[in-house]
């Protein structure tokens, strides 16, 4: 295989310059990054020739996906590295059937449906919210669960559902808007919760004997809540190497090279590399409010269907501001799109390259499946750096 | 969807209310869920809200680590 492992070229046309002169936040540093970024191909090499076969780890989170194909990271590491995407992207793990409810609860006479920008174009069995809007649903983008709430609070002739979708990041937010509607006593505002937890769906995954890992690249943004040690049961259950990773150049190959050494000393733990944004216990503040609204709940996921305690529902204490509560719905049953792999694509079981629909019948204009719509979709981010890559190439060892 | 921006407050409005100033923007956000937040801290927001606030001691003792190390590789 030709490659030059001292030869960082990539990095200095992929990297964009960072705005942050500051240096408490400049992790974009180029000449930094390159030399790490020459050392971890070192290293990757070695194990490659030691091992024969590429190394192979799994970025769980859909903004790692993205961070790792902008970065040139990806591509730059491709011969020795195989990295996969995991169930990281709300919107893609989303099971077909919320959709469909999403999609229903909009066409409820006097609701207004608020919601993040990315569940627009998300193809249900029938239409998609962006079609509900033009044809005259009341459909609006925010971004905050915040102006939901506002938006509640300015027309209470209306029913303002929030569409609760995100993982541990996300979730306070949210808590955070039901208790300003519950302290206001604003009851025409409601929560329709589609909310996910990473540690379960992780454990899942790991127990599946088809999926063989040598590490795992933990969420930063969801570890900023629930904290590190959350975490521990990766290398203290399973054996297996993992790293609390931030986002921006330096972070990416830094997580990279504890995975690296971590396997080389068959010493898994599961490391921060992170920590600059994540404490041991997370933020407890957050967390606490999470739970003064939410409880764990089993749930339904896109290709894995209903796993125990993974997603977050409003307590029954709380039914007032429960979407599904409020709006029962009996619906025809559900259908993912014909050929759709996103299932199998955010287990890594699959590349966006094997599905038959990909940049031929799928793409982000006409998405057919949610991998394809969300900006952090696997396949959207496949299609908008990743195409020169066939999946024969990408899944060899 | 995860994404969360690294912001410097400029301004306490109130008690749940900072302004902060990223990528030259201005952006008022709510502080509810992190504590004893200051003047000038650097904080991750997330969907109008701080999440954390960075810890800018260990962002450096991070950046001094790999520029000892990487110093004397050439590029
Ligand atoms: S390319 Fe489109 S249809 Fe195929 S898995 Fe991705 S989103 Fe689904």
């Amino acid at each position: 295989m030709p490659h030059n492992p001292t030869n960082p070229g990539l990095l200095s046309t992929s990297f964009p310059p960072s705005a942050w002169t500051d240096s408490p936040l400049s992790f974009e540093d180029l000449s930094l990054s390159k030399a790490m970024l020459a050392e971890v191909k070192d290293r990757l090499a070695q194990w490659h020739q030691r091992n024969n076969r590429k190394l192979t780890l799994m970025e769980v989170c859909g903004t790692h996906t993205v961070a790792l194909s902008k970065s040139g990271i990806r591509d730059a590491l491709r011969p020795w590295l195989d990295l996969r995407s995991g169930p990281g992207c709300p919107v893609c793990v989303t099971d077909q059937e919320d959709i469909d409810r999403m999609l229903a609860l909009a066409a409820l006479p006097d609701v207004t449906v608020t919601t993040f920008g990315d569940m627009m174009r998300v193809p249900g069995t029938r239409g998609n919210l962006a079609r509900a809007k033009a044809a005259g649903a009341d459909i609006r983008i925010v971004y905050s669960p915040l102006e939901a709430v506002a938006i509640a609070t300015g027309e209470p002739q209306r029913e303002v559902i929030f569409m609760g979708i995100g993982f541990e990041t996300t979730v306070p937010t949210v808590a955070s808007s039901i208790q300003q509607a519950v302290e206001k006593g604003l009851r025409n505002f409601s929560v329709f919760s589609v909310h996910k937890l990473a540690a379960p769906v992780i454990r899942q995954l790991l127990q599946d004997p088809e999926l063989s890992l040598d590490g795992l690249i933990l969420p930063g943004h969801v570890a900023a809540i629930t904290g590190r040690r959350h975490f521990a049961f990766i290398a203290e259950a399973f054996s297996l190497p993992a790293a609390v990773t931030g986002f921006a150049a330096l972070d990416l190959l830094a997580g990279i090279r504890d995975l690296v050494r971590q396997v080389r000393d068959q010493h898994p733990q599961v490391s921060n590399c992170y920590s600059r944004v994540v404490r041991e216990d997370g933020n407890a503040k957050a967390w606490a409010l999470v739970e003064t609204f939410f409880e764990p709940g089993r749930v339904k996921w896109r290709g894995l269907n209903e796993l125990p305690a993974s997603g977050l529902v409003l307590r029954p204490e709380y039914a007032a501001w429960d979407a599904r509560q409020r709006f029962p719905l009996d619906l025809p049953p559900s259908q993912p799109p014909m050929g759709c792999l996103c299932g199998e694509v955010l287990k890594g079981k699959a590349l966006p390259f094997d599905c038959r629909h990909f940049a031929a019948s799928c793409t982000p204009v006409h998405p057919v499946g949610p991998c394809m719509v969300s900006g952090e979709g696997t396949c959207a981010t496949y299609y908008k750096y990743e195409r020169r890559e066939n999946s024969a190439h990408a899944l060899s060892h | 969807m995860c994404l969360a921006i690294p912001a410097k407050v400029v301004d306490i409005l109130n008690d749940t209310i900072v302004e902060v100033e990223t990528f030259g923007n201005r952006a008022q956000v709510n502080t509810s869920l992190v504590e004893g937040l200051k003047q000038n801290d650097y904080v991750l927001v997330h969907a109008g809200f701080a999440i954390e606030i960075l810890d800018v001691q260990a962002a450096s003792e991070s950046l001094a680590l790999w520029r000892e190390i990487y110093a004397a590789q050439p590029n």
